[in-house]
C-alpha cells in the first residue's frame, strides 16, 4: 500500500539522488582535507593554546565529517528505494484505476 | 528568406476570386498559413454578412460534436487521436456530415431517454424490494412481542374502566386505538432511535398534547391495558432520502402532534439517481397512524420531503407475492437495460473512432466561411474580392496554393493576385523557430517592432542569459536550473503533447530554452566568481601561499597576506577568482570592486551596441539627418563620458601592481568614480595622496579630460537643435520653390519637393499647407527636447542602473552563504556519528530551501531585473516597438486554440 502521495515520492527520489551525490562528493572533499570545507569543522570554536592540539582536532574533524557525509549518503540511498518503490507502487495503482 | 534581424518584408495585395472557387482557395490558404486578411465590410454586422447561414449551421454542427463528446467522456471511452490532419471538406460533404450528426445526435438521445426511464423503473423496484424486505421485518417483531404480550395478559375486563381514567380526551381520540398504540410504541422504544426521540420531546413538556401522549405510553398504562382487542391501524412504507430522517421525523412529530410512529431502516447500498447518475443513500420508512385524517396529513408530509411512497400489502403472504413478482420484473429490466447500454455504448464508441477527425473538419468549414464573410462582393455577383498582408518572399508559395485550390474546385477561371501600394504601416512579421520563439515573445512583450525595424532577439538571444548569469552566478543553482531545462528539452514532444491548465508550468515549459540557456550562463560565470553552493572549487590549486611560522600564527589574531611578498606567486589563478578568497575576512570588499567594475563595463559596451544599432535603423529607413543629428552626438556623447570611464578602469587595472614603485604602487591609485566626478565638475585642485606625486593616471589627462568633457557637452545642444533647424531650413527652401514653379501646377511641384524631403514615403501624400508645418515643427522642437533630455539624462541613469548587476550578484552569493551556514552547517558541526542522521534531515530541508529561495525566487527576480534592463536600458537606445504583429488565417493556430479552450 502507498505511504506518499506520487508527488511527494517523486520529491523523495530527486532530494535522495542530489543528496547521494552531493554527500559522497563532499566526504570525499572531507577525506582530502579541503580548505573551503574548514569553516564547517566540528570542535574548532573554543581557543586553542598549541598548533598540534588545533591541527588534532581539525585532523579528526575531517574524518569525522567525511564519515557523517557518507552514513548520510547511505540514509539517502535508503531513502531513494524506499521513494522508488512507493512511486512504483503510485504508478502501478494509477494504471491498474 | 526571412532572417531574424529584420521582420519580413509584406505587401498588400488584392485577390479577386472566383464565386466557386473561393471556398477551396481559401481552404488551402488556411492550410498554408502565411495570410492576414482585412476585414472589407466592417461596418456590416454579423448578421448581415453572406455566409452567416454557412457559419450557424457549422456552429450546430459544432454543438452537437460537444454533446458527442461529452457522452463520450461519460462513459469513458479513448478518443482515438491519430493526430492526422484532413483537409476542409468540401461545401457538398458539409450536408453529409449534419445527417451524420443529426442521426448520431437523435440516437443518442433517444438511446438516453430510455435508459433513463428505464433507470427509474428499475429505482423504483428497487426501492419496492427494499420496503418489502424490511418492513418485513418491522412486522414480524410486532407480531412476536403481540404474542407474547397477548400470553401474559388475562383481565380484559378491567379495560373499560382505565379507559375512562385516562381522560375525555383520550376517550376521544378512541381510547383503545390509543391504548393499542401506546403498547405498539413501547415496542418501538426498545428501538434506539425511538428512545433517543422520546426524551427530546419530554423536554418541551409546554405542549399540553405532549404530556397527554406522555400519559398514554407509560408502562402503568401498559400493563393494565393488556389484550386491546384488534385495531384498524394504517401505514404508509416508502423510501426517503437519508439527510432528510431527522427532519422529517421531526415533522411528523410535530404536525400529528406525537400520534404517529414513524420506523425506519437504512438501506445499506447507494442507489443510483436515474436524473443525475449520482449514488444516494436512501432509508426506507414506514408510519404507523390512525384514522384517514392522519393519513391525509402524514401523506402530504411525505410528499413535501419528496419521500416516495409504495403500496405495501398487510398480510404477509401478500406480501411474499409482490416480493416475488418485484423480483422477476428486476430480472427483466436488468437485462433491457444491460442491452440499452450495450447499444449506447457501440453507438459511442463508433462515434469516438471519428470525433475528432469530424472537429477538425467542422471547425476548418467555420473558419473557412468566416475568412469568406471578411471579402467583399464584386457587382457582378461574380467574384469575390478581398484584401491581405502577404510576406513578399512568399507570394510564389501563394499563389501555387491558389492554383491547387482552382483545380480541386474545377473552375477554369485562375484568381487574381494584385499588389496594392498602400500608406498604411504593414504587420510585422517575425519568423521565428522553437528556439528562439520564447526570445522574441520577451521583446514583443515590450512592444512589437514597427515593420522592418532592427529586431533586438538575436542579441538578446546572448546577452539576456549572460545578463542574468552575471546576476545568478553560482554553479550548483545554475547546474539545478540547467538540469531541469534539460529535462524539459529532452522530454519535449511528450509534454507538449500533454497540454495542462498549469499556467506557471506552461510558462516554464514554454521559455524551457530560455531556461537552458540561462543555467549555461549561470554555470560559466559560477566558475568564474568559484562559487558553487558558496563554496569554492580548488580547481588548479591556489596562487597564494602562507608563509608564516607556527609561532607567528600563535600569537597573531589576524594575519595578512601581503601580494607585494612571495605569499603570492605573481601570476594570477587561471580561470575565474582564487579559491583562496572564500577563507578571507575581506572578501566582500575585494568582490564588490571586481563585480561593481565588471557591471559598468558590461553597462556601457550594452548601451553602446544599443546605440550602434540605431545606425542601422536610420541607413535602412534613409533617413542620414538622424545620423548626423542623432546617432553620431549619441555615440560622441557616450563614449566621451562613460567608455573613457570603463577605459579608466583597464588602465587602473593595467598600470597598478603590488610589486610596483612609488609613482605605480597600489596606494597612489586613485578611485575612478572621484575621477568621473571630478572629470565632470571640473575640479583639477585636488591634492594627490600622500607619497604620490599625481592624483592623474598618465600625463596629459587633465586637459584629455577638459577636452572629452567639452565635446559632450557640445553634443547636448547638438543632439537638441541641429534636427530641427535642418529640417526648418528645407521646408523653407521648398516654398520658395513652390512659390517659383507655380507654373509648373500643383501636382508636379508637390512631387518634386516630395521626392526631395522623402524619397520614401511622402511622394504621394499632398503637399502640407504652411499653417501645418508650423505645428509640425513646433512638434517637433518639444518631440526633439524630450528626446535629448531623456538620452542625457537615461545615460547617466542607465549606467548606474546596470549596478544592480553588482547588486543582485552580491545578494545571491550573500544569501546562499547564509543558507549554507545557517541551515546545512548545523548538521556538519557534530563530534560523533549521529552527525550523520542529523546530517541527513537537515540536508533534505536545504535542498527544499535552495530550490525555493535560491533558484526559484532568486532566479526569478534576477530575470525580473535583466528583462528591464533589455527593455529599459537596452531597447530605449534604438527600439520604437510601436508595430502591430502579423495574425495569418491558419487552419494550425484555429485549431490549436479552439482544442485549447475546449478542453477548459
Amino acid at each position: 500500500m502507498p505511504l506518499c502521495s506520487p508527488s511527494l515520492s517523486l520529491c523523495g527520489i530527486i532530494i535522495s539522488i542530489w543528496g547521494i551525490i552531493q554527500l559522497v562528493l563532499m566526504g570525499f572533499f572531507y577525506k582530502i582535507h579541503s580548505l573551503a570545507l574548514s569553516e564547517d569543522l566540528p570542535g574548532l570554536d573554543e581557543g586553542f593554546t598549541n598548533v598540534n592540539e588545533f591541527y588534532a582536532k581539525a585532523n579528526s574533524g575531517y574524518s569525522q565529517n567525511a564519515f557523517n557525509c557518507w552514513i548520510a549518503a547511505c540514509l539517502y540511498v535508503i531513502t531513494l528505494f524506499f521513494s522508488a518503490h512507493q512511486f512504483y507502487l503510485n504508478s502501478r495503482n494509477s494504471i491498474s484505476m | 528568406m526571412g532572417s531574424l534581424f529584420r521582420s519580413e518584408e509584406m505587401t498588400l495585395c488584392q485577390l479577386f476570386l472566383q464565386t466557386e472557387a473561393a471556398y477551396a482557395c481559401v481552404s488551402e490558404l488556411g492550410e498554408l498559413g502565411l495570410v492576414q486578411f482585412r476585414d472589407l465590410n466592417p461596418d456590416v454586422n454579423a448578421f448581415q454578412r453572406k455566409f452567416v447561414n454557412e457559419v450557424r449551421r457549422c456552429d450546430e454542427m459544432e454543438r452537437k460534436l460537444r454533446y458527442l463528446e461529452k457522452e463520450i467522456k461519460k462513459d469513458g471511452i479513448p478518443m482515438l487521436n491519430t493526430g492526422e490532419n484532413p483537409e476542409a471538406p468540401q461545401p457538398r460533404e458539409m450536408i453529409d456530415l449534419e445527417a451524420t450528426f443529426e442521426k448520431l445526435e437523435n440516437e443518442l438521445r433517444e438511446v438516453n431517454h430510455n435508459a433513463e426511464a428505464l433507470k427509474r423503473n428499475f429505482l423504483e423496484l428497487t426501492e419496492l424490494k427494499h420496503i418489502l424486505r424490511k418492513t418485513q421485518v418491522f412486522f414480524d417483531e410486532v407480531d412476536q412481542r403481540e404474542m407474547y404480550q397477548s400470553a401474559q395478559m388475562t383481565d380484559p375486563s378491567r379495560e373499560e374502566e382505565h379507559v375512562t381514567l385516562l381522560g375525555e380526551e383520550g376517550l376521544r381520540a378512541g381510547g383503545q386505538q390509543s391504548l393499542k398504540l401506546g403498547r405498539k410504541m413501547e415496542t418501538f422504544c426498545k428501538h434506539p432511535l425511538g428512545t433517543l426521540q422520546l426524551p427530546l420531546h419530554q423536554e418541551g413538556g409546554f405542549h399540553p398534547t405532549e404530556s397527554m401522549t406522555r400519559a398514554l405510553i407509560t408502562d402503568d398504562a401498559i400493563a393494565r391495558q393488556p389484550g386491546a382487542g384488534p385495531v384498524q391501524l394504517g401505514f404508509v412504507a416508502g423510501v426517503i432520502l437519508r439527510e432528510r430522517i431527522p427532519s422529517f421525523e421531526r415533522m411528523l412529530w410535530r404536525a400529528c402532534r406525537g400520534n404517529v410512529f414513524l420506523r425506519q431502516t437504512e438501506i445499506e447500498s447507494a442507489l443510483e439517481d436515474p436524473s443525475t447518475g449520482d449514488k444516494v443513500l436512501k432509508s426506507v420508512f414506514i408510519i404507523f397512524f390512525q384514522g384517514d385524517q392522519l393519513k391525509t396529513r402524514v401523506k402530504k408530509i411525505c410528499e413535501g420531503f419528496r419521500a416516495t411512497l409504495y403500496p405495501c400489502p398487510e398480510t404477509p403472504t401478500d406480501r411474499r407475492e409482490m416480493a416475488m413478482g418485484v423480483m422477476t420484473r428486476i430480472e427483466d429490466l436488468n437485462t433491457v437495460l444491460g442491452q440499452t447500454q450495450d447499444h449506447r455504448h457501440r453507438v459511442l464508441v463508433a462515434a469516438a473512432k471519428n470525433v475528432k477527425n469530424w472537429f477538425i473538419k467542422v471547425r476548418k468549414i467555420k473558419a473557412i466561411y468566416h475568412t469568406l464573410n471578411l471579402f467583399n462582393l464584386d457587382v457582378t455577383q461574380k467574384c469575390l474580392i478581398a484584401e491581405c498582408w502577404v510576406p513578399l518572399p512568399e507570394i510564389e508559395s501563394i499563389q501555387l496554393a491558389l492554383r491547387r485550390g482552382t483545380e480541386r474546385s474545377g473552375s477554369s477561371v485562375p484568381p487574381i493576385l494584385n499588389r496594392m501600394e498602400t500608406f498604411e504601416a504593414p504587420p510585422t512579421y517575425n519568423r521565428t523557430n522553437k528556439f528562439t520563439v520564447a526570445f522574441q515573445a520577451l521583446v514583443d512583450a515590450y512592444g512589437v517592432s514597427s515593420y522592418r525595424e532592427v529586431n533586438p532577439t538575436p542579441y538578446t538571444i546572448i546577452t539576456f542569459p549572460f545578463l542574468f548569469a552575471v546576476m545568478f552566478g553560482d554553479l550548483g543553482h545554475g547546474f539545478l536550473m540547467f538540469i531541469f531545462a534539460a529535462w524539459m528539452v529532452w522530454k519535449e514532444k511528450p509534454l507538449a503533447a500533454k497540454k495542462t491548465d498549469n499556467e506557471i508550468w506552461n510558462i516554464f515549459f514554454g521559455g524551457r530554452y530560455i531556461v537552458l540557456l540561462m543555467g549555461c550562463f549561470s554555470m560559466y560565470t559560477g566558475l568564474i566568481y568559484n562559487d558553487a553552493f558558496s563554496k569554492s572549487l580548488n580547481i588548479f590549486s591556489s596562487h597564494w601561499r602562507v608563509n608564516y611560522n607556527v609561532t607567528t600564527i600563535q600569537e597573531v589574531a589576524d594575519l595578512q597576506l601581503n601580494p607585494s611578498t612571495s605569499d603570492y606567486i605573481g601570476s594570477p589563478y587561471p580561470f575565474g577568482i582564487d579559491p583562496v578568497w572564500q577563507l578571507a575576512s575581506n572578501k566582500i570588499v575585494y568582490l564588490n570592486a571586481f563585480k561593481m567594475k565588471i557591471s559598468i563595463i558590461f553597462g556601457v559596451l550594452h548601451m553602446l551596441f544599443g546605440v550602434a544599432l540605431s545606425y542601422s535603423n536610420h541607413t535602412y529607413f534613409k533617413k542620414p539627418i538622424n545620423i548626423y543629428c542623432e546617432f553620431i552626438p549619441q555615440i560622441v556623447f557616450l563614449t566621451f563620458l562613460f567608455f573613457y570611464m570603463v577605459l579608466l578602469m583597464f588602465l587602473k587595472w593595467m598600470i597598478y601592481g603590488p610589486t610596483n614603485p612609488l609613482p605605480t604602487s597600489p596606494a597612489c591609485a586613485p578611485s575612478i568614480l572621484i575621477t568621473f566626478i571630478n572629470m565632470v565638475l571640473f575640479k583639477y585642485n585636488v591634492l594627490p595622496l600622500d607619497g604620490c606625486e599625481t592624483v592623474f593616471m598618465f600625463g596629459g589627462q587633465a586637459f584629455l579630460q577638459k577636452f572629452l568633457l567639452l565635446v559632450a557637452v557640445i553634443c547636448i545642444p547638438w543632439m537638441l537643435l541641429a534636427k530641427p533647424i535642418q529640417i526648418m531650413k528645407k521646408q523653407k527652401k521648398r516654398h520658395e520653390l513652390l512659390s517659383n514653379n507655380h507654373v509648373i501646377g500643383e501636382n508636379g511641384g508637390a512631387e518634386g519637393v516630395g521626392h526631395m524631403v522623402n524619397a520614401n514615403n511622402i511622394s504621394h501624400s499632398p503637399p502640407a499647407k504652411p499653417e501645418e508645418e508650423e505645428e509640425e515643427l513646433g512638434e517637433m522642437f518639444i518631440h526633439q527636447a524630450i528626446h535629448t533630455i531623456e538620452y542625457v539624462l537615461g545615460s547617466v541613469s542607465h549606467t548606474a542602473s546596470y549596478l544592480r548587476l553588482w547588486a543582485l550578484s552580491l545578494a545571491h552569493a550573500q544569501l546562499s552563504e547564509v543558507l549554507w551556514t545557517m541551515v546545512l552547517q548545523t548538521g556538519l558541526k557534530s563530534e560523533s556519528s549521529v552527525g550523520g542522521v542529523i546530517l541527513w534531515a537537515v540536508f533534505a530541508f536545504w535542498a527544499v530551501l535552495t530550490i525555493g529561495i535560491l533558484v526559484f525566487m532568486e532566479g526569478l527576480s534576477a530575470f525580473l531585473h535583466t528583462l528591464r534592463l533589455h527593455w529599459v536600458e537596452f531597447q530605449s537606445k534604438f527600439y520604437s516597438g510601436i508595430g502591430y504583429s502579423f495574425t495569418p488565417f491558419s487552419f494550425e493556430i484555429i485549431l490549436a486554440t479552439a482544442s485549447g479552450t475546449g478542453e477548459d
